[in-house]
């Protein structure tokens, strides 16, 4: 498949993933987003690591470049999970102490 | 021998460690002691290499590197020749007396600020001796700046009076012009020759053009104005009075003010190629001598007459110079320091006595009271006066004898300013000493001949003062009478094969020493007849008098056309550059940032969505700045 596909995709999860963040004020909708921006980058990673590993077949048929990209892909997903975690237990500790989960009452640090 | 030279200069140095660190514990007897005992030590050295010269010849003594550039270096060396042998003698001998009588004299000052008049002392003395033996300007200069800074620190030794510390920042800012002068005349040889060592700058003269010679002359004779109190930067050296008395004579007598006679003898060839010059230093000396001697005239505070004397002494010595009597001048330094240091030293041992009371018109009749000092201060004022054979007599014929050689003009000039000498002395004299005590009933009652610290430094200096003149007897009177002449040939030897002779017949010459001895004698009787019998009767000066008195105004003079002009300067600096220039700047910065910091805070709305729009915003502008890049818009367009 034509790598222009995957980038076309993307991007439109990351504009999806912005006009979320900057739109809702829901916190959960907006961590949502935040996540499906790091799902279009990491796609985008795999994409182009495939793209690149194809193109070095076509020259060597027993080269491994661009594997280590595909790999690093895993590594990512296995932090965003540790980081969803972490971002669900803030939500939590906000609906405790606001009994919202809007955004736009956790201005408090300002004054 | 000449090798150990920098004991000379250490032993004081180590005596200002001690003393200046060790004034709060060390007993007044100890600082004594190390004081009086470091400058001791460096005469007793001095003598060796006085003798060390006089057998060998002059030697340099290079000790250390100082400054090395590529394309010139400058090396802490000591010149040790006959010049600077001499002048070694007479600072540590005369230093040596004068911390003697101080450690009686300021008996009476607290133990720590006695440890600081000693440490003060014996830097004057370092700072003098290193100034003498520098092989080059540079290392001159550091001693000409120490000695600057030690005048500065000892006139206002007594700083809880604000008059004597305005006497010290005068001395110190007159001495300041005249240092710009010398610094100035040192750069401009360093540049023209690249060397300001003399022996490279005495072979090398011949490089330097006429213009040159002139300029660089004329700018060390600048400093030598500053640092020997010449018109028209005398006025510091009579308001150094305010220093306690025995600075006074260290100042006047053994440093300092022959400072600049010393740095124009040292460098006598520039000097002989510089006719223009010389001109211009005698006539200066000359006006110097008269202008100081009329002041003196009038003057009733028994230490300004004797600063003015000094000046006027100082005159004499630079219209030696002035005539390429380089050899007298240096002589007259010697007997000038000799009678100087006494009459001052006499003038301190009576104002000791009379319990800090200076005006001389409140004295009188002290010669029953103060033998020893009597004695010693009317042999001093002989020999002020020139009457041979007092030391001063024979000094100051050499150089009235080359003036008129030269001029005689120059001449005729000096001898009144000499019968003024004499005049204004022994007026001094009998006030003081003569007549009837005028003083209060309380001040009789204690009057005293000092202690023996005090008289031994006179007795000395008296035996100095009258014998002192004998090595340099003319050789009209005795064939090779002139010691000291043939003594330190070798420093002139270049100028006096330049300078033209002039030979007067020895009859002549008799017939001025017989004249002006008489008309010396005569005004001398005239002073004593006209205020034996003096009683303050309140009468005003008028007329030239009260000029007099007041010094010509010209304390006034400087008041109005320097000193006051630059107040205002600085007052509209102060008031309209300073509040409203620089003030505004610096407010106007801060309110700049604080108006700023205002409008910047509005930012921090405290809403979540603002920050992230303002982010992505951000993220939008910095991906358009980075990947505007061609590489990047063809695969993008490739892409798209």
């Amino acid at each position: 498949m034509p790598i222009q596909y995957y980038i076309y995709l993307c991007l439109a999860l990351f504009s999806i993933g912005i006009i979320g963040v900057l739109t809702r004020r829901n916190a959960i909708v907006v961590f949502m987003c935040i996540e499906l921006m790091l799902n279009a980058v990491n796609l985008l990673l795999v994409a182009f690591s495939k793209m690149h590993h194809g193109a070095a077949l076509a020259i060597d048929s027993t080269t491994k470049a661009g594997i280590d990209g595909q790999l690093f892909v895993f590594f990512i997903m296995v932090v965003a999970a540790a980081e969803v975690s972490v971002g669900l237990a803030i939500i939590v500790m906000m609906y405790r102490n606001t009994h919202s989960v809007d955004i736009n009452f956790l201005n408090r640090l300002k004054n | 021998m000449s090798k150990l030279v920098y004991l000379v200069p250490l032993f004081p140095l180590l005596g200002f460690l001690i003393n200046g660190l060790g004034r709060k514990s060390l007993s007044k007897t100890m600082v004594g002691i190390v004081g009086s005992g470091a400058i001791l030590a460096s005469f007793i050295v001095s003598l060796c290499i006085f003798f060390d010269v006089k057998e060998h010849g002059a030697t340099v003594v290079n000790l250390f590197s100082f400054i090395r550039t590529e394309s010139f270096s400058i090396p802490f060396a000591f010149q040790v020749d006959q010049l600077s042998s001499v002048f070694l003698l007479i600072i540590t001998g005369i230093g040596f007396l004068i911390h003697l009588y101080s450690s009686a004299y300021m008996h009476e000052e607290p133990n720590e600020h006695f440890g600081r008049f000693f440490a003060y002392l014996n830097l004057f003395v370092f700072s003098m001796l290193l100034l003498v033996l520098g092989a080059n300007y540079v290392i001159m200069f550091i001693g000409w700046e120490g000695v600057g800074l030690c005048s500065y620190l000892l006139i206002g030794f007594w700083f809880k009076n604000d008059n004597y510390n305005y006497a010290a920042k005068k001395a110190f800012v007159m001495n300041r012009i005249g240092d710009l002068g010398f610094l100035l005349a040192v750069f401009w040889l360093l540049f023209k020759l690249g060397t300001v060592t003399y022996g490279d700058v005495f072979a090398n003269v011949a490089q330097l053009s006429t213009f040159d010679i002139t300029a660089i002359t004329m700018l060390l004779f600048v400093g030598a104005m500053g640092k020997s109190a010449q018109l028209p930067l005398y006025t510091w050296l009579p308001d150094a009075m305010a220093g306690p008395t025995p600075v006074s004579a260290l100042i006047h007598a053994a440093t300092m003010v022959t400072a600049g006679i010393y740095m124009i003898a040292r460098s006598n060839i520039l000097y002989t190629l510089a006719p223009a010059t010389q001109t211009v230093i005698a006539v200066v000396g000359l006006a110097t001598a008269i202008f100081a001697a009329t002041i003196a005239l009038k003057q009733n505070d028994i230490k300004k007459v004797l600063a003015y004397s000094t000046v006027s002494q100082l005159g004499y010595m630079f219209l030696g110079l002035g005539v390429g009597a380089y050899t007298g001048a240096v002589f007259h330094v010697m007997t000038h320091a000799f009678f100087k240091a006494l009459l001052f030293l006499g003038a301190g041992s009576v104002i000791h006595a009379m319990h800090h009371e200076q005006d001389i018109r409140k004295m009188g009749g002290l010669k029953k009271y103060m033998p020893v000092t009597h004695i010693t201060f009317l042999l001093a004022c002989l020999a002020i006066a020139g009457i041979p054979p007092f030391s001063g007599f024979f000094s100051k014929d050499e150089i009235l004898m080359a003036a008129y050689g030269k001029n005689p003009l120059y001449y005729y000039i000096g001898l009144g300013g000499a019968l003024m000498t004499a005049f204004y002395m022994f007026r001094l004299y009998t006030m003081t000493f003569l007549g009837n005590f005028r003083g209060t009933h309380e001040q009789q009652h204690h009057l005293h001949e000092s202690p023996s610290a005090m008289t031994i430094p006179l007795i000395v200096l008296a035996i100095l003062s009258v014998a002192g003149g004998w090595i340099g007897i003319p050789d009209v009177m005795i064939e090779h009478g002139h010691q000291l002449e043939h003594f330190l040939a070798p420093v002139f030897a270049e100028s006096a094969k330049l300078a033209e002779h002039h030979h007067l017949e020895a009859s002549t010459e008799y017939m001025f020493m017989g004249v002006s001895t008489v008309a010396i004698i005569i005004v001398i009787i005239l002073a004593v007849n006209a205020y034996r019998k003096y009683q303050d009767n309140g009468a005003e000066n008028t007329g030239l008098g009260k000029v007099l008195e007041n010094k010509w105004y010209i304390d006034e003079l400087y008041d109005a056309v320097i000193v006051n002009p630059l107040n205002a300067l600085a007052g509209f600096l102060k008031n309209v550059v300073e509040k409203s220039g620089i003030d505004g700047v610096v407010n106007g910065v801060g309110r700049l940032v604080g108006y700023g910091s205002r409008q910047l805070r509005l930012l921090q709305s405290g809403q979540v969505g603002n920050y992230i729009l303002v982010m992505v915003l951000a993220m939008v502008v910095f991906v358009l700045i980075w990947f505007n890049d061609q590489t990047i818009m063809d695969f993008l367009s490739k892409i798209f």
